[in-house]
């Protein structure tokens, strides 16, 4: 039951990428209540996908990874236009496939497929296994004859193991199990023969028992059938085994892409080599780090301004664009720590926090009514006494004690952009020697 | 583990109601849990894991009938009424569940929760000192005191999921199970998480039975682990030990089968986990063991002790004595259709 997977023919990349996509955005209009409705407001967009290029060669397996929110699914979708893209192209073989209309993009799905994370919802449960596998023929129009369509469900089903065919094509869903069902899925999703197969978390909802057997005959279906894979997860470890590249998606943008090997032995991102730290081997005699980055992913409506990965980031300096909404997070993260009543006592003397909301590079933290800037000051000179290496500190410029609060003003910021690094591409100051010279550079000669 | 154990579960069965034959979930389990320890309880989706967590709380459907014992400081819970079960549940057995975005009400704050939590089971608590315990729980878990009067969906899942472990703690129970409580995070709010509890296991007496399907997270978790098959507990033992040395085939593949970062080749287990309505007879792993032998089919595994502190289900480890002549040979069968496969 053991098997080496990569086969070397398969890495080998033809010249003209299968798919180009270029500057791909899709981004979706927040509704908001009914009466910001009725009164025109807008309620904002999420840009679930802000900006994505990558190529994808014949026969390559490109592993997309990120976290919940990353945008990761979003790009499965564009890409087959189940998600409409608001700007950017998409090429197929050289033809432009973005923004088609629906009826010019059916046709196209006989050569891009999708696999969707959840087996059991993803086959209609009054259908029987040979007619789910054989609909896309019927669908498309290419075949109509019932016999044929039977057959070629047959065929298709033992394809992917389920044999002899004869058991399977007249079961419903429901009598399968779930690594059954993910293997009718497929069936289904290569009887059209096509070029490239997207797979959103094909494996995770399965048991770790059999995972590696779904994994092991996708490989099998890709060699066999020619068959070029986009590999959606969450999930590093079967990415390893599984990807030739990898994309590692953080808030709609890829911050790293390149060789598998040189991802795992070597990443370059902040955000790549937290997400590898984080995995819980089973081996007890190793745990997992406790330097990792605090909190989440953050709200995508309005993102951090700079990097937008700078709040969480170990490494972040002086331009990764430290704001008044970093602020609030360090003093809401102090007063964890303290006790309730010297938190309630030094909340008394800070007035309405929500000024900080509002992502900007000079802000006002405004003292509690009676109270004088200087009381506030007092609390973030304490601050940055308790935690002075916190990254934090880097990108604050000045702080002005004013009669009714404070003024903090941030470093200028800058935005990341996409930086060659041996075979990979990364996004991150760290390697931008013009972003590290403007950190160094003193306040004086700015 | 010196000491009488806080929680004992002896001869443990639970059966589900269906149309035709009852679901055998939990079919005859003895374990233990001691204070201050975390019990890691493993086993793939199905097994039965679940539904033996929610048997130690009291919280099992109408459906299910409930034979043995579950014992908590010594006392029967299974004989307890709803009412006394209830009064138990917070204090004394504390639960999280798998998605926090379900279990808090969306219509009243955080603050809300705690003050009613705290106050079913300590009435004449004022509103100064449930704040300050609340507060103080909330902060053990990360959540600053400035959104205590924020409402669930200001807050992230992650960050949900801490609210539920603080609401759980809050009233300091003896026994905690947490039913797969990171499965819905993502890895690194995940490791959050682990240390959270890992913190628990050190600073507070709390026992804690964790149950999972990854056995990266036992790992990073647990003293104990018990690994659980088709309703029964086939394996326990100090977590190194059995990571280090499984003694049964189900441990050892189930470990070869997990994609971990160390993985350099797919393995799997051939077959797919049983149903529990008619399980194979006797060893219920034989169809899928690459060790099985003849007794395997025929006889149920009894359970020994390899080595202190541990305790196996597996003829492999004997005993010897009740093997039948020639049922250590192996056990000869076809080739696992194909058809019976996940």
């Amino acid at each position: 039951m053991e098997s080496v997977v990569r086969s070397p023919e398969s890495v080998e990349a033809e010249a003209r990428p299968l798919l180009q996509v270029r500057g791909l955005k899709t981004t979706f209009s927040l509704r908001g209540s009914f009466l910001d409705r009725l009164r025109g407001h807008d309620a904002g967009v999420v840009r679930a996908l802000d900006g994505v290029d990558f190529e994808l060669r014949k026969g390559e397996v490109l592993g997309v990874v990120g976290e919940s929110g990353s945008g990761k699914t979003t790009l499965g979708r564009t890409l087959l236009g189940l998600a409409p893209a608001s700007a950017g192209s998409i090429e197929l073989d050289g033809e432009e496939i973005a923004g088609l209309s629906e009826s010019k993009m059916r046709p196209l799905r006989r050569r891009l497929q999708i696999v969707f994370q959840d087996p059991h919802a993803s086959l209609n449960p009054a259908m029987t296994i040979g007619a789910l596998v054989a609909d896309p023929l019927r669908f498309h129009g290419l075949v109509n004859e019932a016999q044929a369509l039977r057959s070629r469900a047959a065929a298709a089903l033992e394809r992917v193991g389920l044999a002899p065919a004869e058991q399977f094509l007249d079961k419903y869903p429901s009598d399968l199990s779930g690594g059954q069902k993910q293997r009718a899925v497929l069936a289904r999703a290569i009887i059209l023969d096509p070029d490239v197969l997207v797979a959103d978390e094909p494996v995770s909802m399965l048991d770790m028992s059999v995972r590696a057997k779904i994994l092991e005959l996708m490989l099998a279906l890709k060699d066999d059938l020619e068959l070029t894979y986009l590999y959606i997860t969450h999930d590093l470890a079967t990415a390893k085994f599984f990807c030739d590249r990898i994309a590692i998606m953080y808030l709609g943008k890829i911050v790293e892409i390149g060789p598998a090997a040189e991802i795992y032995a070597d990443p370059k991102h902040p955000y790549t080599e937290a997400l590898l730290r984080a995995i819980p081997e089973p081996d007890p005699r190793r745990s997992v780090p406790r330097d990792l980055p605090r909190g989440e992913v953050p709200d995508a409506v309005m993102p951090p301004l700079g990097c937008s990965f700078h709040p969480r980031c170990l490494k972040a300096f002086e331009v990764c664009g430290w704001e008044s909404r970093d602020l609030r997070t360090l003093l809401e993260s102090r007063w964890t720590q303290m006790s309730e009543p010297e938190f309630e006592a030094e909340r008394a003397l800070i007035g309405d926090l929500d000024a900080l909301d509002t992502p900007a590079t000079e802000c006002v933290l405004p003292a509690a009514s009676g109270q004088t800037g200087d009381e506030v000051k007092g609390i973030l000179d304490s601050l940055r006494a308790q935690e002075p290496d916190d990254p934090f500190w880097t990108g604050v410029e000045t702080v002005q004690s004013e009669p009714r609060g404070i003024r903090v003003t941030f470093r200028k910021n800058l935005a990341p952009r996409d930086l060659e690094q041996g075979n990979a591409r990364v996004r991150c100051h760290l390697y931008d020697d013009e972003a590290l010279a403007l950190a160094k550079s003193s306040p004086a000669s700015r | 583990m010196s000491g009488a154990a806080i929680l004992s579960l002896r001869g443990l069965r639970v059966w589900y109601g269906t149309e035709g034959d009852p679901v055998r979930a939990v079919d005859g389990v003895n374990l233990e849990l001691h204070s201050g320890q975390t019990l890691g309880l493993v086993g793939e989706s199905g097994c039965g894991k679940s539904t033996l967590g929610r048997s130690v709380v009291g919280l099992l459907p109408e459906a299910a009938a409930i034979a043995g014992e579950v014992s908590y400081e010594g006392r029967d819970l299974a004989g307890l009424s709803p009412k006394e079960m209830r009064a138990l549940r917070g204090p004394d057995l504390g639960l999280i569940f798998q998605e926090p975005m379900t279990r808090l009400d969306p219509l009243v704050t955080i603050e809300h929760h705690f003050r009613e939590t705290i106050r079913t089971h300590e009435p004449g608590i004022d509103r100064k000192e449930v704040r300050r315990r609340s507060l103080e729980a909330l902060a053990g878990m990360g959540i600053p005191p400035t959104r205590f009067e924020q409402y669930p969906h200001e807050f992230s899942g992650g960050m949900r999921q801490r609210i539920m472990i603080a609401l759980a703690l809050v009233l300091n129970p003896k026994v905690l199970v947490a039913d797969e409580p990171t499965t819905a995070l993502d890895v690194i709010v995940e490791a959050q998480i682990l240390g959270i509890l890992a913190d628990l296991r050190r600073n507070f007496d709390t026992a804690l039975l964790l149950i999972t399907h990854n056995l990266g997270i036992v790992a990073e978790a647990c003293d104990r682990v018990a690994v659980m098959y088709a309703g029964k507990i086939v394996e326990e033992g100090d977590a190194r030990d059995v990571f280090a040395k499984p003694a049964h085939p189900y441990t050892r593949e189930l470990l070869r089968s997990t994609i971990s970062l160390e993985t350099t080749g797919l393995h799997y287990i051939p077959g797919a986990p049983p149903n529990l309505i008619d399980p194979p007879p006797a060893c219920r792993f034989h169809p899928r063991c690459p060790s099985a032998m003849k007794v395997c089919a025929d006889i149920h595994p009894v359970e020994v002790a390899p080595s202190p502190g541990r305790r196996v289900s597996c003829w492999l480890h004997g005993p010897e004595g009740q093997i039948p002549p020639g049922g250590t040979a192996p056990l000869e069968r076809g080739e696992i259709a194909l058809a019976e496969e996940a």
